[in-house]
Order: structure tokens, then sequence, then C-alpha cells
């Protein structure tokens, strides 16, 4: 059976953090949606310490084979998060991961501690595209501000750290490297590239606040790309993903070194991507299918 | 997956009709995302994402739901489907999002109700009549349109009714806005027992809303957003709420209070 740090998975397809709101699914599906839930484990949508309402409109772009956007992290703060969403995400019927954003190591380490305490959530993700506010540095862009963060963290909990990298970078796997020996326990990758669209109606940018990530099968190669190069330079397990569309992408994608995949904007086209990804790769490679690891 | 049954066109329009075999019957202001099966995604350009439509109509069948779309071409993937040949099968996923109020729902001293709608968002409205009609309860219409390659659906959709026509170019009916024939309704004296349902470009809803306000006429607003998923998933569809922070309109939506 497939697993991500000693946590058992039906079969190797989870969510992208930010990519389906499994609350809002359930809301439109009913429970239908946990009878037939589309992923082996469920990444939630990056939370903050501070509750946040999102960028300004226009969030989204569609382009060639994807999408650019800018959402703006909208949240209900960890607060909020852990009073009402988590008893509810607890019913899902896979393993929760819990994706968390902070400005410094201080804020980091509160949410890390609390999510410690919930027997809810099986395993943190460090959502590290944000800038420190100290340095003034992306950390994610930078080893020695993920290695860093990671010793701080490390401490606190004994869960799954998983950090997300960003692509945004020369070498992501210096970065990876760094998460390693800092005390990471995965990472996953990768985040959306960073993108602009001008509105050919008026020349200014399509998306509100300028530019956001793109997203979708037009970044796959360079994802398949990004993957053989950090599971060239680390032995963490690695949650890979970019535009994963269908079994023979998520296929390459562990070919490349993934332990998992992860599959994000091909969900906005067809709900029930994750588990229609996860069958096709049991049917075409059965040597990677639930029941083998 | 949906077979297209009928393409035709309605005015500078087209209605087009899928043969839902699963259902369940959408309500009224309810929408669905469209993509074609072929030649969507796959020429490796746009149109990549699925596009949210309104359904404009229904007709329950032994052998599937019959819904009926309205669509305008305006970029590639609504060209793409105003394309769709009889026999072509088109990837669905709803219906999705809330319906529109009972009229007593927002005024218990509600006797009708006003629908107003503006280009290609007469759509859900067209819905809306045929299901308050069934009803009996009275439903007084205004259509409002751009110039005559921008309008549509008063042959087909609005066929067996009263409309009240406008148009920025004077090509049909009231030269000018549809809100115009709002304002002049409203001022009518049955006006107070009125509700009042609108669908069309922001502009007019703005419009609507302010008019409906000024009033004291409750009335529902059927918005549009850009939006990748429909089920709340990508919050792309984010609109302004009163008192700050967005509404997801896919699930929220796309029916909002106006006034």
């Amino acid at each position: 059976m497939p697993e991500l740090c000693g946590i058992e998975l039906e079969h190797r397809v989870i969510n992208a953090s930010g990519t389906f709101d499994a609350l809002a699914a359930r809301r439109v599906y009913g429970d239908q949606l946990l009878e037939e839930f589309p992923f082996s484990a469920f990444v939630s949508k990056t939370i903050t310490l501070e509750p946040r309402v999102g960028n300004e409109p226009q969030r989204i772009w569609e382009t060639p084979a994807g999408m650019i956007n800018s959402i703006g992290l909208p949240n209900k703060g960890l607060d909020g998060f852990l009073a009402e969403d988590l008893p509810q995400l607890a019913e899902l019927p896979v393993p929760l991961i819990v994706s968390v954003m902070a400005t410094g190591h201080e804020g980091f380490g509160r949410m890390v501690r609390a999510l410690d305490e919930r027997d809810e959530a099986a395993a943190i993700e460090l959502n590290v595209s944000c800038p420190n506010v100290h340095s003034g540095l992306i950390v994610g862009e930078q080893p020695e501000e993920t290695m860093a963060l990671l010793e701080a963290l490390r401490p606190l909990t004994q869960k799954p750290l998983i950090v997300k990298l960003t692509p945004n970078v020369a070498d992501p796997a210096a970065v990876a490297v760094a998460a390693e020996e800092g005390g990471a326990d995965a990472v996953s990758l990768i985040n959306t590239i960073k993108a602009s669209a001008i509105d050919p109606l008026s020349g200014e940018p399509g998306i509100g606040v300028g530019q956001g990530g793109l997203s979708g099968p037009a970044i796959r190669p360079i994802a398949v790309g990004q993957v053989r190069a950090v599971a060239a330079a680390v032995s963490l397990p690695i949650v890979g993903m970019g535009g994963v569309a269908s079994g023979r992408d998520a296929f390459e994608m562990l070919s490349a070194g993934a332990t998992l995949v992860a599959v994000g904007t091909e969900s906005f086209r067809d709900p029930k991507a994750g588990a229609r990804i996860a069958a096709e790769l049991s049917e075409w490679y059965p040597q990677l299918g639930p029941a083998s690891t | 997956m949906c077979k297209v049954t009928e393409s035709r066109a309605s005015g500078g329009y087209r209605v087009f009709s899928l043969l839902d075999g699963e259902g369940p019957e959408p309500e009224p202001g309810q929408f669905y995302m469209l993509a074609a099966e072929a030649h969507w995604e796959q020429r490796g350009s746009r149109p990549y994402l699925p596009r949210a439509f309104s359904v404009a109509d229904v007709d329950p069948a032994d052998d599937g739901i019959r819904l009926d779309f309205l669509i305008e071409g305006i970029g590639p993937g609504t060209d793409r489907l105003c394309e769709l040949e009889v026999g072509e099968r088109v990837w669905l996923n709803g219906p999705l999002g809330n319906s529109f109020s009972e009229p007593k729902e927002l005024s218990p001293g509600s006797a009708g109700a006003i629908l107003v709608g503006g280009g290609i968002g007469i759509a859900p409205l067209a819905l809306w009549r045929r299901r308050l009609s069934a009803r009996n309860v009275p439903a007084r219409v205004l259509l409002g349109f751009r110039d005559e390659a921008h309008s549509g659906g008063l042959d087909d959709l609005f066929r067996c009714c009263e409309v009240g026509l406008a148009s920025d170019d004077g090509h049909v009916g009231h030269h000018g806005y549809v809100t115009d024939l709002l304002r002049a309704m409203l001022e009518g004296d049955d006006a107070a027992t009125a509700v009042v349902y609108a669908c069309g470009p922001p502009q007019m809803l703005d419009a609507v809303a302010a008019l409906c306000a000024t009033r004291g006429v409750s009335c529902e607003l059927a918005m549009e957003s850009p939006m990748a998923c429909g089920y709340g998933a990508c919050f792309g569809c984010a609109v302004p709420k009163p008192g700050g922070g967005y509404i997801r309109l896919c699930v929220d939506g796309p029916v909002v209070r106006g006034a």
C-alpha cells in the first residue's frame, strides 16, 4: 500500500493545496463525495494566523493549456480553522494534511504547535512561498531561510512536516536539500509559476493584482524536470504536482521520482479527476496500483 | 457526458439543447459548467476551462432531462460551443449554485414578479418565467439588448408572453436602457407589491439594485463572474459582499439579494 511518511494511503493521488475545498464540495455534492472521495489524502487550503479575505477580483485568467490565479489565501485564520473547519474535515474518509503559512518563525511555530495537539491533522505542509517579515526574503527561495525555518519547527512536533517548494528559483534542489537538512520529512513540488497576462481588450493585466501563478498542463514539463532534479538531490519522499491531468501524467511524475502525485487545476475541470487519475494509473500501470507499493 | 440534441440560431445568439440522462432537474437560476468533448484543450490552447451557463429551459423526458442553453460566441469557449452539432458530446457538471427565491419569500405582500434581463442574461429568467407561470404567479418581463446582433431568445424562450423591450440602438422597443422601462414600471401603482429578479451586465444589475433600493422593492440578481470550477474549489469567482470581504459566486450565488 502506498504511504507518505508512515501515513498509509489507498492510492497515490492526493490534491494540491488550495485546489479543492472539501467542505464546499460536500455542500454541493452531498455525502456522495465522502463515498467516492477522489483523493487518498486531503490537503487543506493554506491557513494563516489571522483571517484573510483574499485578493481583489479578477482572480483567474485562462491561458493556453492552463490558467493564472491570484486568489490571495482567503481563509478563516488559525482559530476559525481549528474551531469550525477541522472537525468537519475530520469526517473525510482520508488522512488530513494541513497547509500553513506565516511571515516568521514565531507565527509558523504557533500554527505547528496548535496542529500538533490536534489528532485530526496527520501531517503539516509548510507553504514557504511567503516573505519572512524580518529578512524580507521569500523563505522558499532561500536555502538558508528554509533550513532555519525547519530547524525552528522540527522540535515542535513529531508529525510529518512537508515543505511545499516554489519553482520560482534557479535551483529548487538546493532548497530541497536545505529542507532535508533542517529536518523536513517530505517535500512537495511544484507550486505555481509566477506569470502574468494582459487583457487584449484593455491593455491592462488580466489579473486584478497584476500577476499570479500559472498552473495546468502548460507547466507539467517544468514540474517533471524539477521533480527529477530534487529526487536526485534528496532522499525524502516527494509529492509531485504540476499539470497532472491523466494516469499517464501521474506515471510521468512518479517515474521522475515522486512518491505521490497531487492533482490541482484538473480538479477545476472535473471534480472527480483525482479518482479518475488514480484509476487510470492502476489500470495502465498495475505495478504502481493501489495494491502495490 | 451529454449529447447535443439540437442547436439553432436565436436572433444573434444560439440555443443548444443537451439531453442529461442523470439529472437532477435544475431549479431556475442554477447553472452548469460545460465543455465540448472534442476540440477543447486538445488544441493545446484555449479553451481550457469549462464555461458556466445558466439554464434557459428544461423539459423532463423519458430518456433524460432536456436542458436548453443560450449562447453568444464572444471567445474561444463560447465560439466552440456555438459550433456544436447535433450528436456531439458535451461534458457537463451541474446543476450548480442556488436558485431564485419565491416572490413571497422576498416580500410577503408580493402580488407578482418583474423579470429584468439584459443581453445573454435573459437566459435564467426564461426558465423562471415558465416556472412562475405554471404556478399562476403573474410575471412581467422587461428585456434589453445592445443591438440586433446582440439579441435573441424572443422567438423561442420568450415566445408565449408579453415582453417589454428596450435596445441601446433603438432597433427594437424603447430606444434606451431596460432600466428606463423598469423605472416607469416601478412608478406604477402596483409596484409596491412587486418583486424584481434581474440578470444581465454588471452595470445593468447595479442600476436595477439602485432603483429597487430607492423604491423599497425587494430584488434578486443573478450574477456572473469568471469561474474555473463552479463548485467552490478555485475561489476565482469572488464578488464583493456588503460589509467587506467576498463571496464565491458559484456556491454562495449565482443569485444574490439586491436591495
